[in-house]
């Protein structure tokens, strides 16, 4: 092949233009390494690595800051959203792939994938005018009073149930993590050879039986793949949860009290960073964001791939 | 007996939470939109689309400096990504066919898509905002343009990787050299498929939010100038929303609603052109 573009010049010249174009993303990438870490250096200089990652502190005042407390609103919100996602977006796979009569399959496939198009402003603002108030006067009073009341599960209930909070930002996370999980995991079930799906049912396996045993141990790669890919979306995800977390500084016990997660900060206090530490802090933590990130849809890359090759061989 | 009972009444109850669960992804899909259209539809007036806005908590003012904005952040993003993605896509799948480069600049770009675009804005704001001075209109656009790219080089490469080879050996067999074979006949080929991937990739930017806060920012006056702050649909909403006014929060609903509309619109498109072209999939 190569020796075909080297006899003419124009190919030369277009195979170089094209290079440059798809080169361009591992200059994004290194360029985006690079300028965060340059913007960032007067707050690596002053707090250092473990001392900006373990500090609670974030005082625009005293000029002060650390990463504790949106590190944690990130950890929990996306904990809570993966806790109700991962079930239900494997229920759907299992539905549409086993279950649902073929004509229902792509029409619901794809109202599911539809759940996906929609932007995340459109999911955070619906949190903040729909969802939120049907939390703080339904369902969170609720959990208080059956959940909050049992022995040791209480601290994750306290505090007065305002909507704005945790649970909500992880309930909307969830919603918007489940299209991706599920059409991975669709997509990694229908991988499963039928000769194997139909010999497990000559042995009189039940339907699920042959999910159970069968169907999920085979694309257990994917599955898993699609879930970290999820979990790479919910780190970075922004306008979905900064309408319903209150960009609260703290680290709460509680899952019913306002929080701030990294993007939720960035987001709320980018432009209003009035001095240079304050401006750095908020870049150290769009760095820190950006190789967390980068580092968990990389793992989930190479157990997609894994699967991949798996099936194909 | 009893064991064969008790296994089929655990395959009804596990295939029963299977089918909650599809529902329940379901009733997320109808409250979201239905919410939005309810909402948008009462908040809609010729008024959103005609009127720049009126000072905080007047009645009468409208979004149409945002949705000139919109437009044209969009525009100019697309103008940049989509060359800059086809050709990018177009070395993958071609020239540097199996190549280790080729895999490697792959992967990259699928992890690419999904990083969160609120660091991209943070990067944008560092290299053209800072530098000079205050938020403007091509910054967005620059920003939109590297969330588009990772998504249109991906599309392109594979639909490129599906044209036949033998196809391109036919046109090399005619004397043709490489790039009239790629302008020629892989891109007529694969033109449906290219298409499609734009069109998804303007559906998921018309929507972003987080990486034009800090590049185009906002503006209440209406503004064609790309080297000032521009205001943009998505980050008014953000703001109306956020904010205080009943007016506000209805407009910012009618802005939902037109954008939804327009992304699904977009979406269900590209996947009409795909089965079109390709057969059911």
């Amino acid at each position: 092949m190569p020796v075909l573009f080297k006899k003419n010049p124009v190919d030369i010249v277009f195979s170089v233009i094209t290079a440059a174009a798809s080169v361009s993303v591992l200059v994004f990438i290194v360029g985006i390494l690079y300028v965060l870490f340059a913007e960032s250096s007067p707050a690596i200089e002053k707090f250092g690595v473990v001392r900006f990652l373990t500090s609670t502190d974030w005082d625009p005042v005293r000029e002060s800051f650390g990463a504790a407390t949106s590190l944690y609103g990130t950890a929990v919100a996306t904990a809570i959203s993966l806790l109700i996602a991962i079930p239900v977006a494997i229920g759907i796979a299992v539905f549409i792939t086993e279950i649902a009569p073929d004509f229902l399959k792509t029409p619901i496939g794809v109202a599911i994938e539809l759940l996906a198009a929609i932007p995340s402003i459109i999911y955070g603002m619906w949190g903040l005018f729909t969802l939120a108030p049907i939390m703080a006067d339904y369902i969170e009073p609720a959990l208080q009073a059956t959940l909050g009341r049992v022995p040791g599960l209480g601290i994750l209930f306290e505090g007065t149930p305002m909507g704005i909070d945790l649970l909500t930002a992880g309930i909307i996370l969830s919603i918007m993590i489940i299209p991706f999980t599920a059409s991975i995991s669709r997509d990694a079930f229908n991988l499963t050879p039928e000769v194997v799906k139909e010999s497990a049912y000559a042995l009189g396996a039940t339907k699920w039986e042959v999910v159970k045993n069968v169907v999920i141990p085979y694309s257990k790669l994917g599955v898993f793949g699609g879930i970290v890919l999820s979990l790479g979306r919910a780190l970075g995800e922004t306008m979905a949860v900064a309408f319903v977390l209150g960009n609260n500084h703290q680290i709460t016990s509680s899952i019913l009290d306002a929080a701030a997660t990294i993007t939720v900060t960035l987001a709320n206090e980018f432009t209003e960073a009035d001095t240079d530490v304050y401006l750095a802090s908020l870049f150290y933590l769009a760095l820190i964001l950006f190789v967390l990130s980068f580092v968990t849809l990389a793992v989930a890359k190479f157990f997609l791939l894994r699967a991949e090759q798996r099936t194909s061989r | 007996m009893t064991m064969q009972r008790k296994r089929k009444i655990e395959s009804f109850v596990a295939l029963s939470l299977s089918t909650i669960a599809a529902l329940f992804g379901l009733f997320w899909l109808v409250f979201i939109l239905g919410d939005v259209l309810v909402e948008g539809i009462e908040a809609l007036s010729p008024a959103l689309f005609l009127n720049d806005p009126a000072p905080p908590g007047m009645a009468g003012g409208g979004l149409r400096n945002a949705f000139v904005g919109q437009l044209m952040i969009t525009f100019f993003a697309t103008l940049i990504g989509v060359p800059v993605g086809v050709l990018g896509g177009t070395f993958l799948a071609e020239y540097a066919r199996g190549r280790k480069i080729a895999r490697m600049i792959s992967i990259l770009s699928d992890i690419m898509v999904s990083v969160p675009s609120i660091v991209i804005g943070t990067f944008i704001y560092a290299i053209l905002v800072k530098p000079v001075g205050h938020f403007n209109g091509w910054a967005g656009a620059v920003a939109l343009a590297i969330i588009m790219i990772p998504v249109v080089l991906r599309t392109t490469e594979d639909m490129l990787s599906l044209v036949p080879w033998t196809l391109r050996e036919a046109a090399f067999a005619l004397g043709a050299p490489y790039y009239k074979v790629i302008i020629q006949v892989v891109y007529r080929g694969a033109a449906a498929g290219i298409l499609t991937g734009i069109l998804l990739s303007i559906a998921r930017v018309a929507g972003e939010t987080a990486p034009l806060l800090f590049t185009s920012f906002n503006n209440s006056y209406f503004s064609m100038n790309m080297n000032e702050p521009i205001a943009s649909l998505t980050v008014s909403i953000f703001q109306y929303a956020m904010g205080p006014y009943d007016t506000w929060h209805a407009q910012a609903w009618a802005a939902s609603l037109m954008i939804t509309l327009f992304i699904l619109m977009l979406t269900i498109l590209g996947r009409v052109i795909i089965r079109w072209r390709y057969g059911k999939r």
